[in-house]
Formats: structure tokens, sequence, C-alpha cells
């Protein structure tokens, strides 16, 4: 199973412990990990299901390409990243 | 008569008290959050803020005992896009619109006969219902979908946005509301059908054919008069408008100094000829004229203007305030107003003189009286 990792900042609003969980793509992953907690999902995904303007994904230190459709491939223990895209300041 | 207003601030939620002899604030909610507008319901008490965590997507909270304690409810949502349906790209902006919520610019209480129901209005355009105080949001798909809404205009910001949401005290169902960029639009059956407001706004940064069209109108500030709901004032980009017959028509009020030009509107809530505005100079500059704070109030529907000053500062003084940054309760003596700069200022003489209650807030997005 993969793991997802959350930025610490985003525990401040709601609570998302790092969690193994199935599937062989980010949507699959992240689907399943939000099932479990329902109010997390609009913290880093927006209504059509994208991932947040400012907000970023890594799976295995690879910065995911697809982050609207969210196809990129995840391997059985792949560690996924959901961090915010912070640049300076 | 009101003794308390909620500040909405970029860095949280203020209360503010007015004690035995003076207002002072008594409690700050949500501290280093961007809190963008709060609502008070005067039929149950209940206040909805919402909040921008930026990174991380527009929040609503609501408090059901007088800001103490706080839950996170709702938000609104924008549907899934039609199959095969591609947004019509704006001319200013040569991008389809993003069926995504960007802000929430409006919140107000349905009418005193339809208990939980609040409207929301929403960049990038989209006006929400709940029937349940916030529980649930339902896009309103009539308006969403009447093809004139895909030519409302970004303003400041990249998207359109509705702002201002006017129920008739008379019929719930009478609902007004204002886009900047886009006019004004009615229903009068709850939400069913909508249609523009009347003529007489005028748009001069457009091309003469279509200056007068309700839907380029950048209405900055829709007010209804609670007594008289026939009477609206509009503080718009390029000046001042008014209305004596439901919004069929527009008659500009003009040569009103320092300046036509500012965000906020407060109408008298007995007195349809009382209006307050905050006038900046116009429109690149947006500042107070000469660095001198003042309020404008008419009491004769628009033929004169006093400029109130007392309390003031009165020189080098920039203080910018927002659409929702000005409110009156409900006797129409008490007024706030709060600016990009933190400063607060409260009267109790309906404008003849303020109080500064804080110089040292954050930038300051709404006030709003706690009316009962």
């Amino acid at each position: 199973m993969a793991t997802v990792r959350f930025t610490r900042n985003i525990q401040r609003h709601v609570e998302c412990p790092t969690r193994e969980v199935t599937g062989s793509t980010l949507r699959a992953v992240l689907d399943h990990y939000f099932q479990e907690n329902e109010k997390a999902r609009g913290y880093v995904l927006d209504e059509q299901g994208r991932v947040r303007q400012h907000m970023v994904v890594f799976i295995d230190g690879e910065m995911v390409r697809d982050r609207d459709g969210l196809s990129d491939a995840v391997e059985p223990h792949s560690m996924i990243d959901v961090i915010q895209a912070l640049s300076g300041g | 008569m009101s003794d308390r207003c909620y500040v909405s601030t970029r860095k949280g939620l203020f209360t503010v008290d007015r004690g035995a002899s003076k207002w002072s604030i008594s409690r700050v909610m949500f501290v280093g959050d961007n809190v963008t507008l709060t609502m008070h319901d005067p039929r149950n008490g209940n206040l909805l803020a919402a909040l921008n965590h930026g990174h991380f997507g527009i929040k609503v909270h609501r408090s059901t005992d007088g800001a103490e304690t706080w839950q996170e409810i709702a938000v609104p949502q924008y549907p899934p896009l039609p199959e095969g349906y591609t947004p019509k790209p704006h001319p200013f902006t040569g991008k389809p619109l993003d069926w995504a919520l960007k802000l929430i610019w409006g919140l107000t209480p349905g009418g005193s006969d339809q208990p939980g129901v609040v409207w929301c209005g929403t960049m990038p355009g989209g006006l929400f219902k709940s029937e349940n105080n916030g529980e649930s949001w339902e896009l309103n798909r009539p308006l969403w979908d009447d093809p004139k809404r895909e030519d409302w205009g970004p303003n400041g910001a990249e998207f359109p946005g509705i702002h201002s949401i006017c129920v008739d005290p008379r019929d719930s169902r009478h609902v007004s509301v204002a886009i900047s960029t886009g006019g004004v639009w009615i229903t009068r059956d709850g939400g069913k059908s909508w249609g523009p407001g009347g003529s007489g706004m005028r748009a001069d940064y457009f091309p003469e054919e279509q200056m007068g069209d309700n839907n380029v109108q950048d209405v900055h500030c829709l007010a209804q008069c609670a007594a008289n709901p026939e009477v609206f004032w509009v503080q718009h980009h390029n000046g001042i408008f008014r209305s004596t017959d439901g919004a069929a028509s527009w008659t500009e009020i003009k040569d009103v100094k320092p300046s036509v030009f500012g965000f906020p509107v407060a109408i008298h809530p007995r007195k349809p000829d009382t209006a307050w505005f905050v006038p900046s100079t116009k429109d690149e500059k947006r500042c107070p004229t000469d660095g001198r704070v003042v309020v404008n109030r008419t009491e004769d529907g628009g033929k004169t203007f006093e400029t109130l000053r007392r309390g003031l500062p009165q020189e080098y003084a920039y203080d910018l305030v927002y659409r929702h940054g000005l409110d009156v309760d409900e006797t129409g003596n008490r007024l706030v107003f709060g600016s990009t700069t933190g400063s607060l200022w409260i009267s109790e003489d309906g404008g003849d003189s303020w109080q500064t209650i804080s110089s040292n807030l954050p930038p300051i997005y709404a006030v709003r009286f706690a009316n009962s």
C-alpha cells in the first residue's frame, strides 16, 4: 500500500494523519484516503477534483504532472507527500 | 439599537461591543486567518464567517453562541461541467471561466418567513442558496444558466462576483443582487427566474453603444431601504445612482464633493432619502482625497450632501473602505466603518461625529452590526 503524508500546516485546520492506502493512481489513492476523512478533501482538491492551485503533490519525490485528472501512477510502496506550494516570502 | 458589531479582517474576526461609556474590542477569533466576510442572522442570532485559507481554499464556519465557539460547515461548491461543454472565454481575459469557488463575496439571510434560508454570492459569479442555515448549499441554476451571465466581466479580481443581495422585506421571493461586473439582477419568484434591472446606470469605461447596458455596469454596492423597499442606492464605479421604483430605473447623482467614487453605501433603514458613502479619489488612486478620511451623507435623496469629518483623520490618511466596510444599525443612528489600513470608527449620531475604536487592526474587509 502507498503511504500518504500531509503538510504540517494543514493539521491546524483538519487532522490528516499519515496513512497507508491502496490505489494504482493518485486519484484512487486520494479517494481512498478522503473516504475516511471527507472534511480534508476540500483542503487539498477543489470541487472539480483538481489539486488546488497552491497545493502540490509528490509521488516518490516526483511532482505530479496531471494536477487535474490525478492519473499519475502510484506503485505499491510509493510515498505520497501533499504539501503547500510555498515560494519565498 | 445594536451594541455589537463584527469586524472581518485579514488576520481574524473581531467582536466590538459597546460598554457603559465606550466601544471596545472584546474578542478575536480565527487569529491569523483571512476572514473575508461575516453575516449576522437576526432571525436566530447565528453567525456565518467566510474564511479564505489561500492554499486550502474557502471555508465557512458557523457560531450559534455569539462568536464564542465555531463549527466548520459546508462550503458552496460549483457543479461539475456538463458533458461536452466548455465555458465561453471572456474577451477581457481570453480564458474560459473556471467553475470553482474563488471568493464568498455576499452573505444575506432570507426573509423572516424563510427560517434557515441564507443567500451567498460568490466569485466567479454563482449565487448559492442554503435552506438549512448553511448545512448545505445549492447553486441557483436559473441565474447561472442565463446566457447573459457568461458575459459578466471581471472586476479588480480576475472573475465576476455577486457581492450585494437584497431581500425585499415585503416579499422574500423578491431578491435583487448586484454583480461586479454585471449590473443588477432581480427575481420575484424566489430565484426560479431572473431578469436584469432597469436602465439609467452608465459605464463610461465602455464604448458608447454599450455604456447603458445593465450587464456591463460595475456596481460596487447595492442597498435597499427596509421601510421603503422601492428605494435602492448604488455606489458604482462611475458614481452614485438611485432608484425610487424598485430598480426599474436609475438616476445618477452628480457633482458630489470630494468624489463620487467609492465602494460602500449604507441606507437609513427608515428614511429612504438618507444614505452614507465613503468617497475616495477616482479611480486609479483609490485613497481619500487630500489624505482626509470623510463620510458623505445625504438626507434629501441626493440633492445635497454633507461631508462629515468630526473625529476622522484629516491629514496624511490613506484608508480605503471596501464595499462591505460600512454598516448602519437598525435605528439609523449608529454607523461603523473600517479601512484597509486597519482603522475602525463608530458613530452614534448618524455620522455627525466618530470615535476611533482602533488604528491598528489588520486590513478590514467587512463590518456588520448584530441587529435584533
